[in-house]
């Protein structure tokens, strides 16, 4: 008879690339859905411009250096990487920065440093910062949030605006788009306004900005069903969310009228979104426990850094980067104490 | 002016100073680099790499008068652990040389033995057994497979008999690249 | 389930880091007991069944044996001999398929068996072993050929010798049986739980423990009650059986010494050197066989399974039995088999072919179908998640190993401490890209091994070149010496040929000045009053001979008037 010759082990895998990439995707959907709820159509025409996009760009690179091309496709990595940049990026944004910005991300940030699992940066950092330092005009055009938006724009119209490039009749860019939360905190504090003072403007919800927070809440819901999932571990949300609250905390206790408090933070801006989804990914974070609890307080640290006293509102992209940088060195330094060996400590 | 002019050569007399006597208290006899070259080499003292031996070709890399890539004994691991060493770039094997063949073993068939010595003169390690009008054998154990052997008999009665592969001598092969199946088999390894 | 033998509170238990939950799979063999296998027409004895040197064969082709003689010697320290398991004629001594990774053949003893399984006559049976010296003990247990039967094979005897300043306190008995499938252990200890005890006995007599502790996993409800009762029921005092949580892989040795005692052995060391003795539960019968009944290891309980074959169980096989034959016994084939595979489906290897014979430490054959043991694909790249390094139980980092055993690298495998990887599987097992680590660190072993022994021997060639080069040196400069020699030589020719030219004859100056000295000598001699003893007492052709030169000597003489001989005799 003749049998399969095979290394061991001869077990049935319970894991698999392509099944974490599908529970991301479907993580990420209860905060597409409040996204799509406050702010309109133009995140998921983005995410499927960015999805498509974002395969076809691998197809052709796979293709380009030799290797096949459906296993590639098939693990999902680069929809993920489609559908996390969409979800960074305004609602109205040109399709055309979508595209750019994804293809960039994918064929620079993933395959030119050798494609799946050796790229040292998050790919979908890459794009977003590459399009908000060539771009910032677009990138800063947000939507205000559907309970104060004055002219909701409908599908068709979005899709006019995303495509065209063109605005409806009697409409202009000052009218349509809003600042986000974390912006507007930083302009009024530039002013020298007081917190309490900034705080009565109706934008605001109870932690972060109307419609924002509750996208913020979605994200957790979502990071929370992958924790479960055991797709991925708790070490770097804790850490990350933990360091930027001590850090808000720490500041808003030494300056209360200077500082927004601790969970403003948390639940502003990407911090969510980051924490869960983009500091996570495996490929460019460190890979030791003790590790990624150092790599994500970094972040944290970091993020609230940027955001204090650094030229952009948003920091996340910026402190994920920054740290994919030092990961290996972190991952060098923190390996695990090998049982049956004696730890320096010891001796 | 002529205290800087002083202050600059009293320094450069005590650093001169010190370097000489860091020349004279700390030198070492012979050179260490070619001692480490010859230790990363095989020691088949086969010849093919031009040179009468793995010593001579050892100090000729230490001395930067010879290529790290002429030694098809000691293949494609050597050649890197010798770049590694010196800190040049990796270079292909050169195919003048030889090509890296699998391990063989000298083998002397016996009844056509002539017992002229020619072989025994002409091995490097020694491990040719016999004497005048004796019978000459190979001791497998040392035998380096230099094939250095093989010209000088007048009835070419040695052979080069690749090592078999047995249980004792298997290896797990390595596997192979991403996208293709994890297989084991006898051929490999 | 209350276990009338642990009045006891509970013993602590410790963790050990990483490893996993998997899916038992054991009910399917442990339905029936275990039937003894039929005896098979062909027994297949492999030389070397065990970890050490390969016994030398006693026997030649045509020889007829008994069951349980000895047919091959143990050669060297590590070593262990091999017995016939059934009566019959000794066909061959080939080479023959061997149950191995890569399919290769070894050097086997085949016997033809005659049906009779006449038993040969066995050493006298050692009932009270306390009171038998530990060595006598130790050298039945050698000749009786007893491996490990974990899996590891190593040479029972050598083990259980621990060293003159080790001082052994535990024995600990590895009765986990943490694989999935494999439930040989489990049904040896259900049915034979008195002969456990007496070899835990002798074992505890041979080391010198003080506490014996039995770790069983709590999967193995049935095996726990047994043995706890045969305890109880002997009334021995300091066994303890111990029921351990259900882990991959807690029956590692190291693994298992830390759950029961919260020691870790130190890497490179053996678990003697922390006190502690550990060998597998069916070790301990093989002990008790033979010293309570002067047998040697000739059979074991082997566990045939999987969807692959009709009728799972565990069967009494006789060592050499061809795998084709057990699973008969097993009810043949489903047709579902995929792999054959000899061993657990974590670390088991694939068989190339069913007519491999087992061996002693063949502990389970798995006939594994697609949905059991399913084609894991090929390997994707390595997204770098780190599940490996959280199930590893030896807290290594499989990624970086693998890094750099891909990349040949084998110095910075070893940095991250490649030689403490027990190969246990579980990093393999998660990967969600499917790479075959454990491959990958079996290579790089592997190549680590050959490169130590190629520097080894690259070394010893240098050394003889060194040698041989500096003879070539020492054989020049001998011929310049001599060449040297003969130039003075010749050289001093040359002046006695010049003064002959002067009418000197040099040889005759030469026979003169010989001629001096003897007649010196001469009266040296007879002034001491030695006599000259070559002169009396001539026999008939010495005076001949005597007479002869004097005649020649004259005309000499005569001849050379110019001479100046001497006519002394």
């Amino acid at each position: 008879m003749q049998f399969t010759t095979i290394t061991s082990p001869h077990t049935s895998r319970p894991n698999s690339v392509t099944a974490t990439m599908l529970w991301v995707i479907i993580a990420l959907l209860p905060g597409t859905v409040a996204m799509t709820w406050y702010f309109g159509w133009g995140i998921v025409l983005h995410m499927l411009l960015a999805s498509i996009a974002a395969v076809a760009a691998e197809a052709l690179v796979m293709k380009l250096r030799g290797r096949p091309v459906m296993p590639a496709i098939g693990d999902l990595s680069a929809v993920v990487t489609a559908l996390l940049l969409a979800i960074a990026l305004p609602p109205l944004l040109p399709w055309w920065l979508t595209v750019l910005g994804v293809v960039f991300a994918i064929v620079v940030a993933k395959h030119l440093f050798g494609g799946i699992g050796y790229n040292p940066f998050n790919p979908a950092m890459i794009g977003y910062v590459l399009l908000l330092v060539s771009y910032p005009v677009e990138m800063t055009a947000w939507l205000p949030p559907i309970m104060l938006n004055q002219n909701p724009l409908d599908f068709m119209q979005t899709l006019s605006v995303v495509f065209g490039g063109g605005l409806p009749p009697g409409l202009d860019w000052d009218a349509l788009s809003m600042a986000t939360p974390l912006d507007e905190m930083r302009n009024q504090l530039n002013q020298n306004r007081m917190i309490s003072e900034i705080r009565q403007s109706p934008l605001w919800g109870d932690f972060g900005g109307l419609g924002w927070e509750w996208v913020g809440n979605w994200y957790l819901l979502g990071g929370l069903i992958l924790l479960y999932k055991r797709v991925i571990s708790w070490h770097i949300p804790v850490s990350m969310l933990g360091a930027v609250l001590i850090m808000a905390m720490l500041f808003h206790f030494l300056d209360q009228e200077s500082h927004p408090f601790g969970l403003f933070h948390i639940f502003s801006g990407g911090t969510l979104l980051g924490a869960f989804f983009i500091a996570t990914d495996p490929v460019s974070a460190a890979t030791t426990k003790k590790g990624q609890l150092i790599y994500g307080a970094c972040i944290g640290f970091i993020t609230y850094v940027i955001r204090r006293w650094g030229g952009y509102p948003d920091a996340v992209a910026f402190a994920v980067l920054l740290m994919n940088m030092a990961a290996p060195m972190i991952d060098y330094y923190t390996q695990p104490r090998v049982f049956g060996q004696r730890s320096a400590a010891d001796d | 002016m002529l205290i800087a002019v002083a202050v600059i050569s009293v320094l450069a007399l005590a650093f001169g100073l010190l370097l000489g006597f860091s020349a004279i208290r700390f030198r070492v006899e012979g050179d260490p680099i070619a001692d480490n070259i010859d230790a990363l080499l095989p020691q088949t003292q086969c010849g093919q790499c031009g040179y009468p031996g793995c010593r001579p070709y050892a100090e000729a890399i230490a001395a930067e008068e010879a290529e790290i890539n002429l030694c098809p004994p000691g293949g494609e691991a050597t050649m890197v652990a010798l770049a590694d060493l010196l800190g040049r770039d990796p270079v292909a094997l050169d195919a003048e040389a030889g090509e890296e063949k699998p391990k063989a073993l000298a083998f002397i068939r016996e009844a056509e033995c002539i017992g002229c010595t020619l072989c025994i003169q002409a091995c490097p390690v020694d491990c040719i057994i016999g004497a005048a009008k004796q019978m000459h054998t190979v001791i497998a154990d040392q035998c380096t497979g230099c094939e250095l052997c093989l010209p000088p008999c007048p009835v070419e009665c040695i052979d080069m008999v690749p090592v078999k592969q047995s249980i004792g001598n298997w290896k797990w092969p390595l596997p192979p690249a991403d996208e293709q199946p994890a297989a084991v088999s006898a051929a490999e390894g | 389930m209350y276990y009338p033998s642990q009045i006891k509170p509970a013993r602590r238990l410790y963790k050990f880091p990483g490893g996993l939950h998997l899916p038992d799979n054991k009910v399917q063999s442990t339905g029936q007991p275990t039937a003894k296998a039929e005896l098979p027409k062909r027994l297949v004895l492999p030389i070397r069944q065990h970890i050490g040197a390969p016994a030398q064969p006693l026997v030649k082709a045509g020889d007829r044996v008994l069951k349980g003689q000895l047919i091959a010697n143990p050669k060297g320290k590590i070593s262990a001999a091999v017995h016939a398991p059934s009566s019959g004629k000794v066909s061959e001594i080939t080479e023959y398929p061997v149950a191995h990774p890569s399919g290769l053949p070894a050097l086997c003893i085949i016997i033809e068996t005659d049906g009779r399984d006449e038993w040969c006559e066995l050493p006298p049976a050692i009932q009270d072993f306390a009171q038998c010296e530990r060595q006598l003990l130790l050298e039945r247990i050698c000749e009786a050929g007893i491996v490990g039967m974990g899996g590891a094979s190593f040479p029972s005897n050598v083990k259980l010798e621990p060293g003159q300043n080790r001082r052994i306190d535990t024995l600990v008995i590895n009765a986990a049986e943490c694989e999935p499938f494999i439930t040989c252990d489990d049904m040896l200890m259900r049915e034979r739980p008195q002969d456990i005890l007496a070899g835990i006995a002798i074992m505890r007599y041979l080391v010198g423990a003080e506490v014996c502790l039995i770790g069983i996993e709590d999967n193995k409800p049935e095996a726990i009650a047994a043995l706890s009762t045969a305890i109880t029921e002997q009334g021995i005092e300091n066994v303890e059986v111990v029921t351990i949580p259900t882990r991959y892989p807690s029956g590692g040795e190291r693994q298992l010494i830390r759950v029961l005692t919260g020691k870790e052995v130190p890497s490179g060391e053996i678990p003697a050197c922390i006190g502690i003795v550990c060998h597998n539960v069916g070790t301990a019968v093989a002990v008790a066989d033979a010293v309570l009944d002067g047998r040697p290891l000739i059979s074991r309980y082997i566990t045939v399974t999987g969807e692959g074959v009709a009728n799972p169980r565990n069967l009494e096989a006789l060592v050499g039995t061809s795998c084709s034959e057990l699973i008969e016994q097993a009810g043949g084939y489903t047709g579902k088999a995929q792999r054959l595979i000899m061993g657990g489906p974590m670390m088991g290897f694939t068989l190339h072919s069913d007519t491999v014979p087992i061996v002693k430490a063949s502990n389970c054959l798995l006939a594994a179908s697609a949905l059991e043991a399913p084609d894991p694909g090929p390997a994707m790249a390595c997204i770098r998640c780190g599940q490996c390094a959280e199930v590893c139980p030896v807290s290594l980092l499989p990624q970086q190993m693998y890094w750099y055993a891909r990349a040949k690298d084998l110095e910075k495998t070893q940095e991250y401490n490649l030689f403490d990887c027990i190969e246990c599987g579980c990093c393999s097992h998660v990967c969600p890209s499917h790479i075959p680590l454990v491959q990958y660190f079996r290579f790089a072993k592997n190549e680590s091994w050959d490169q130590e022994r190629e520097r080894r021997s690259a070394e010893q060639a240098r050394q003889r070149h060194e040698a041989k080069l500096a003879r070539m040196a020492r054989l020049e400069a001998e011929k310049i010496a001599r060449a040297q020699k003969k130039k003075a030589a010749l050289a001093r020719k040359h002046t006695a040929a010049k003064q002959s030219a002067k009418g000197v004859d040099p040889k005759k100056a030469a026979i003169e000045a010989a001629i001096k000295r003897a007649a010196e000598k001469k009266a040296k001699l007879a002034q001491e009053g030695v006599q000259p003893q070559n002169t009396d007492n001539l026999t008939e052709a010495q005076q001949r001979q005597v007479r002869q030169a004097n005649a020649r000597r004259k005309s000499l003489a005569g001849a050379d008037a110019a001479g100046d001989t001497d006519q002394g005799s």
